[in-house]
């Protein structure tokens, strides 16, 4: 018999999967059809390098066909439903695809206009987003036409891709303007809903720590309400407010509306229940899910979609063998942080173990939490990797799925 | 473990002041808690989100987050800021008994 594998989006975690899940079948056991409404495959990471001309818009793109596999087949579509009981996806187009087992890849969507004024006057011209490449190509325009004022970089609201980029943002906005010899007269303000610079304590106190040193005000349990783009400010829903010359909003994100249209599929926000430890969703035994997409505790990255990547195509194959799931996927993330002037730092943290400082993976290697010129040149590289290790399916030495202990310093052990 | 008498009876809590079992919570104890938050009156819609909450607790094993509780409720953000000022999730939450709602990573 063969097994019809249907994978719903193209972008880090439905490629990588597709790729991965076609070595391990032949064309005759298994057909892999994969789904995306377009063809312009984005390197997200490459979107906080464009607002400040550090990458070119098309430098960061390719398209989505060409990093998939022979024998994939490929359908061009926004899908318009699942029909989870049925084993039956229907796209906008018209097709319907039936399967046996369904990968959900599909990504966050991008809420803007979900929180009041932000997509109002203003918006593209004062009111940006780096968060798409349209919004990242208008912010470099408009960054490199500012005289001086006052920068707002504004969260709205968590789960965001991943949480550090608008930090890293914040660094990079104050090397950019130093560069220029104007950094005097430009304010940077961080604004967030957090209790503190970072979700996880020992690095937000560390980054907190670097925006302080940076002359960055940061502003927190902010829960904004009001973009008001003629203005200029920032309100939050307990009245507080945040001029801005210039803000640079992370909107709210949600799921794709289509999960929202799929009986049992979704949760409130549109994410889709997973198990976190098997990828298996929740809907339905047959239906599995990774990245962006899925309500696990993990951040939304794509080390993180990656790391998931092998455990779901461990547990597709187990679950078409009738085998029981392998429920070893720990919430592995690893991200470099750029935190301007040629540096960056590195973090590594699961489900269990926040983000500590030492060295990656083991005690000779990457220092973590702490900024260094390799650590860029790390991040810089990832591009490579990521187009070719990443997406194609390959391991990357030294970089695997289970997060490393060794080289890793607990707080107790760590000096005061 | 820190305990506090809430309408008479001692229930655990953590150092936050969340409950730890939400099963020491009764409704009788609401007005108390409402009152140590700044909260004079429970009017109806408070009573909406508090029983929400613990609905949305026992189903999921943790209370919902503003913006879950804002499409769900039937009780909008903006209200919920009105009702349960300075974080509505984290009081509606001391108020219903339950523990403090995952937030997210
Ligand atoms: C500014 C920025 C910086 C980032 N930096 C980093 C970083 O440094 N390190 C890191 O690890 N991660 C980073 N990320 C996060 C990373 O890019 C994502 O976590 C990762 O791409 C998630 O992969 P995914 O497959 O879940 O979703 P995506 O790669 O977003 O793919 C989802 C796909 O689904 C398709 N789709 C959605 N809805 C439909 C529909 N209805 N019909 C058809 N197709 C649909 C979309 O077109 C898209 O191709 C960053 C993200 C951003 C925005």
């Amino acid at each position: 018999m063969t097994h019809r594998i249907v994978i719903l989006g193209a972008g880090t975690g439905g490629t990588l999967a597709a790729n991965r899940l076609r070595r391990e079948y032949s064309t005759d056991e298994a057909t892999i059809t994969v789904v995306d409404q377009d063809d312009v495959h984005v390197y997200q990471p490459g979107l906080l390098f464009v607002p400040f001309a550090l990458a070119r818009p098309d430098d960061i793109v390719r398209p989505r066909q060409d990093q998939l596999h022979d024998h994939i087949e490929y359908i061009q579509s926004p899908i318009e439903a699942v029909e989870p009981d049925a084993d039956r996806v229907h796209l906008t187009d018209g097709t319907v695809l039936d399967f046996d087992v369904l990968v959900v890849a599909t990504g966050a969507a991008l809420l803007p206009e979900e929180t009041e004024g932000l997509t109002g006057p203003g918006w593209g011209e004062k009111v940006h987003t780096f968060y798409t490449l349209e919004g990242a190509t208008a912010l470099r325009d408009s960054l490199a036409a500012f005289d001086g004022g006052r920068l707002v970089i504004n969260v709205v609201d968590m789960p965001i891709k991943c949480p550090v980029a608008p930090l890293e943002f914040a660094f990079l906005a104050d090397w950019f303007f130093t560069d220029r010899k104007m950094r005097d007269s430009v304010d940077i303000t961080y604004v967030t809903p957090l209790d503190a610079a970072f979700t996880k304590p020992v690095a937000a106190k560390r980054l907190g720590g670097m925006l302080a040193e940076r002359g960055i005000d940061l502003v927190t349990e902010f829960n904004t309400g009001e973009v008001d783009g003629e203005g200029g400010r920032l309100v939050s829903y307990d009245e507080r407010e945040v001029p801005f010359d210039v803000a640079v909003v992370i909107p709210l994100h949600g799921g794709q509306p289509y999960v929202g249209r799929s009986p049992g599929l979704g949760d409130a926000l549109d994410f889709v229940p997973t198990d976190p430890h098997t990828l298996q969703s929740q809907s339905r035994p047959n239906v599995f899910a990774l990245g962006d997409a899925t309500n696990v505790p993990a951040s939304k990255a794509g080390s993180v979609t990656h790391f998931e990547g092998d455990v779901l195509v461990e547990n597709v194959s187990r679950f078409i063998a009738g085998e029981e799931l392998d429920a070893s996927y720990d919430g592995h993330a690893n991200c470099f942080i750029e935190t301007g002037f040629g540096k960056a730092m590195l973090i590594d943290f699961n489900y269990d173990t926040e983000p500590l400082p030492g060295h990656f993976p083991s005690k000779v290697g990457m220092p973590l939490l702490k900024e260094s010129r390799a650590n860029h040149l790390g991040k810089l590289m990832f591009q490579w990797f990521y187009w070719h290790a990443l997406l194609p399916g390959r391991d990357i030495p030294g970089i695997g799925p289970d997060m490393p202990t060794t080289g890793k310093r607990s707080p107790e052990s760590e000096s005061p | 473990m820190p305990t506090k008498t809430v309408a008479g009876t001692t229930v655990e809590v953590n150092d936050e002041g969340f409950f730890t079992d939400p099963s020491q919570w009764t409704e009788e104890m609401a007005p108390e808690l409402a009152e140590a938050e700044g909260i004079d009156t429970l009017t109806d819609p408070h009573w909406t989100v508090i029983r929400f909450m613990r609905q949305e607790f026992e189903e999921k094993g943790t209370g919902p987050t503003v913006r879950a509780l804002g499409k769900t409720s039937g009780v909008t953000v903006k209200e919920l800021y009105q009702l349960f000022p300075k974080g509505p999730a984290k009081i509606a939450a001391r108020v219903a008994g339950i523990p403090k709602p995952r937030g997210c990573i």
